[in-house]
């Protein structure tokens, strides 16, 4: 397997691993009060460190364990593209959402999770799309 | 779904053809990964142009040796 598809596989596994611990917790902390009443900040921001803190630390574990799979190729580069540009269509819905749940006045609650939810999903897709491109083809031409 | 190439390619009859040259001998020539190599060979990636020359020259043969394109009858050329 490539590394940079490892690498998509680490990126796909631990955003949407982060994310789940994330809701666990949050939705266990809520309880009987609302969800917007809920301390969410450190709990995200843990969750957001630790998620990057995995992804380099995987990633340098992955490049240690096969160090001749390093090398990235054109077909590297394209692959990698492809999944930035898809996966960038959520960051723009979510930034979006955020906007329009702003200018609604929605609690900060509502607006810090869609933009961490659509983080997420652009994240999650991008891999999708590069780990598709490795296992079932891509064109360049 | 990937819209599969209509480009084919001879590279796998010209390694063999060329001494056995593996597949990770190929790659080192023209500085691409052995993945490259193995998806291009299986149609599952169509490279550049650039680099569909740089794999003529390895074998010394002109490009339409090593990719095939068919006419509108099917036929490969």
């Amino acid at each position: 397997m490539p590394y940079e598809e490892k690498r998509a596989w680490i990126m796909l596994v631990v955003s949407v691993c982060a994310y789940a611990a994330y809701l666990i917790v949050i939705v266990g902390r809520a309880g009987p009060t609302p969800l917007a009443e809920v301390a969410y900040v450190p709990t995200l921001l843990w969750s957001i460190g630790a998620a990057i803190a995995a992804q380099i630390g995987l990633s340098i574990a992955a490049g240690i364990s096969s160090p001749q799979a390093r090398k990235r190729d054109q077909r590297d580069r394209e692959i990698g593209r492809l999944g930035e540009y898809i996966g960038q269509s959520f960051v723009v819905i979510g930034g979006v959402a955020a906007l329009l749940m702003a200018m609604a006045e929605w609690d900060y609650f509502w607006i810090a999770n869609v933009i961490y939810l659509t983080f997420v999903l652009s994240a999650a897709l991008g891999s999708v799309a590069k780990i598709f491109a490795y296992r079932k083809g891509f064109q360049s031409w | 779904m990937v819209k599969p190439t209509k480009v084919t390619n001879s590279i796998r009859a010209l390694r063999f053809a060329s001494g056995q040259m593996t597949q990770a001998e190929l790659a080192d020539r023209i500085g691409v990964t052995r993945q490259t190599i193995i998806a291009i060979e299986q149609g599952r990636y169509s490279p550049s142009l650039e680099m569909a020359f740089q794999i003529a020259r390895v074998f010394d043969v002109p490009l339409d040796e090593v990719f095939q394109y068919p006419d509108s009858h099917g036929e490969t050329k």
